[in-house]
């Protein structure tokens, strides 16, 4: 059955020198190029989107149900225009950024708490556990007997859907970090201050910018439904109390146009805000998991 | 021997047990272990896995403190983590991700308060090129093979000048190949600076090459069970340190060596 097997001869070869090679490096086509680019590509399927709602809504022929894409597009840069949409999403923003900015720090503060002691620790994971399931809106009422009518209870729910989150992903991430790293901090003789900012920040940035991405986008929905729910303070409202007043209008287009504004703000700051921060930090680091 | 005029040790193991917690038990990871490491020594602990020679590494490292016995360093007690003994781990984590082999060189001088600013990236670039990665200065570890990280951390650790350099298996995440020529890397770098070594490992090939002294330690817990010294790397003469290699064999596998016969390590 199995004979040994034939001998071989041995051979040992020249390398064959670099300029010999007829291709080290081409240049791609240009239509390999274009395919290879993501915005290219992204653009592409909104486009197709597009389409499929226009086509949609033009069969279905009921301006209250579905607008069509054309209609609404129109709309949109007539309020855009008329600076009524970007008002309104700048006191949406406005109000987001504080309340984003309140809660961040607040967990940094739970956080730093949490890593010093270990009733510092208990006390972040039971308040995380029991406040991050429970949906920021369902405060409101709490907020707007308390707080009233106004800013301050927006920014409040705000807070409360902000810093949990971030709170917890933050930590996650302090307490990921790998016990050779936090050693050679320690050879180094960082303590204190000095070594979280120098050490366990930058390690657990990918948990950290994910926090901040999720804390974004609650804040964001949050503080929509907010205003739905009872809109306007101080007269102007933002851009959900705009989406509300437009369908008690019946102006579908233009309630389609405060949808679209949100979702451009978001896709800004996803595309922009944090993608750059991500680029400039995790990409580069080569951190991403 | 020639313990005539031997010069004060500059490490002073005495008499250290060492132990530690896991989640249900309190492990004794060395019992009353005691050396001495002299200036300039390349000095190795020779040990199968259990024998607590991290633990101990750690220990000089002043990562935790012995329950019992005293290290001390240079006459001074070790009592914590400090830059006048640097580490060189295995993992290939301990470059921060987040600066380049430049900055990974010179947070070391700085945080430390050794060096700062032009003279920290003087000094760091000359370790860097010690370890003939001039080339890759700016470039960020994870661009790095496993070898060239290695080679980082090394360059970190001397660019330190610290009394003492605690390597705990540098090497062993390396491939084979790699891992010889870096092996025989370090011993140039040491001819050229003569620093103080402690080096751990667990292959008694390595630490006949590497070591000038070599401390063997026996497992569950770690005690010793010798001193030897070792110049295998000196006089090119395989015959020496194969002699060598098979008595430490004979040591550490003693009391298996009547039922099977100890693996032939390359």
């Amino acid at each position: 059955m199995s004979s040994p097997p034939i001998a071989r001869p041995e051979y040992v070869r020249e390398q064959v020198q670099e300029h010999d090679f007829d291709v080290v490096n081409k240049p791609l086509t240009a239509w390999e190029r274009v395919r290879d680019n993501t915005l290219v590509r992204r653009l592409f399927i909104l486009a197709v989107l597009a389409g499929i709602w226009q086509a949609y809504a033009a069969y279905l022929d009921n301006a209250l149900v579905l607008p069509t894409f054309v209609e609404t597009m129109r709309s949109f840069v007539a309020r855009v225009w008329s600076g009524e949409l970007l008002l309104k999403s700048w006191v949406s923003l406005k109000v987001l950024m504080q309340g984003y900015a309140l809660g961040l720090a607040l967990a940094l503060v739970f956080t730093i708490l949490a890593m010093s002691s270990r009733l510092g620790n208990d006390l972040l994971e039971t308040l995380t556990a029991m406040l991050n399931p429970l949906p920021a809106i369902a405060l409101l009422p709490l907020a707007l007997i308390w707080l009233g009518l106004g800013n301050p209870s927006i920014v409040f729910v705000l807070v409360h859907a902000v810093m949990w989150p971030i709170a917890l992903n933050t930590h996650s991430g302090f307490m990921g970090v790998s016990g050779t790293m936090r050693m050679v901090g320690r050879n180094y003789g960082l303590t204190g201050v000095r070594y979280v900012g120098m050490i366990l920040i930058p390690a657990a940035f990918p948990s950290i910018l994910a926090g901040l991405k999720i804390g974004w986008a609650f804040a964001w929905r949050t503080l929509i439904a907010a205003e739905l729910v009872f809109g306007t303070t101080s007269g102007s409202g933002g851009l959900g109390w705009f989406i509300y007043e437009n369908k008690n209008l019946l102006d579908i287009p233009a309630v389609f146009s405060g949808l679209f504004a949100v979702i451009i703000i978001g896709l800004a700051v996803e595309n922009l805000v944090f993608r750059i921060i991500e680029q400039r930090t995790i990409l580069k680091w080569g951190m991403h998991s | 021997m020639q313990a005539a005029e031997q010069p004060p040790a500059l490490l002073r193991v005495d008499g250290v047990t060492l132990q530690y917690k896991t989640r249900e038990h309190l492990v004794t990871a060395t019992y009353r272990v005691s050396f001495e490491v002299l200036p300039s020594d390349r000095f190795v602990l020779l040990g199968p896995s259990g024998c607590g020679k991290s633990t101990l590494l750690k220990a000089v490292g002043g990562y935790l403190n012995p329950v019992e016995g005293r290290i001390t360093l240079k006459g001074a007690t070790v009592t914590r983590p400090g830059p006048d003994r640097v580490m060189v781990f295995q993992e290939f984590d301990q470059l921060l991700p987040w600066k380049t082999v430049k900055q990974n060189v010179m947070f070391a001088l700085e945080s430390s308060g050794r060096l700062k600013g032009p003279e920290a990236a003087d000094r760091a670039m000359a370790y860097i090129e010690k370890v003939k990665l001039t080339r890759f200065a700016d470039s960020y570890p994870h661009m790095l093979s496993g070898g060239m990280k290695q080679r980082v951390a090394i360059a970190r650790g001397m660019a330190m000048e610290p009394d003492i350099l605690l390597m705990d298996e540098p090497f062993a995440a390396l491939d084979a190949l790699t891992r010889r020529k870096m092996q025989d890397e370090l011993l140039q770098l040491w001819e050229g600076t003569r620093f103080t070594v402690l080096f751990v490992t667990h292959s008694i090939p390595e630490a006949i090459r590497i070591g000038n002294r070599i401390l063997l330690l026996s497992p569950h817990p770690g005690q010793v069970k010798a001193e030897l010294n070792s110049d295998g790397t000196d006089p090119e003469d395989p015959a020496t340190s194969e002699r060598l290699s098979e008595r430490i064999h004979r040591m550490l596998f003693a009391e298996h060596d009547a039922i099977e016969e100890p693996p032939v390590h390359v």
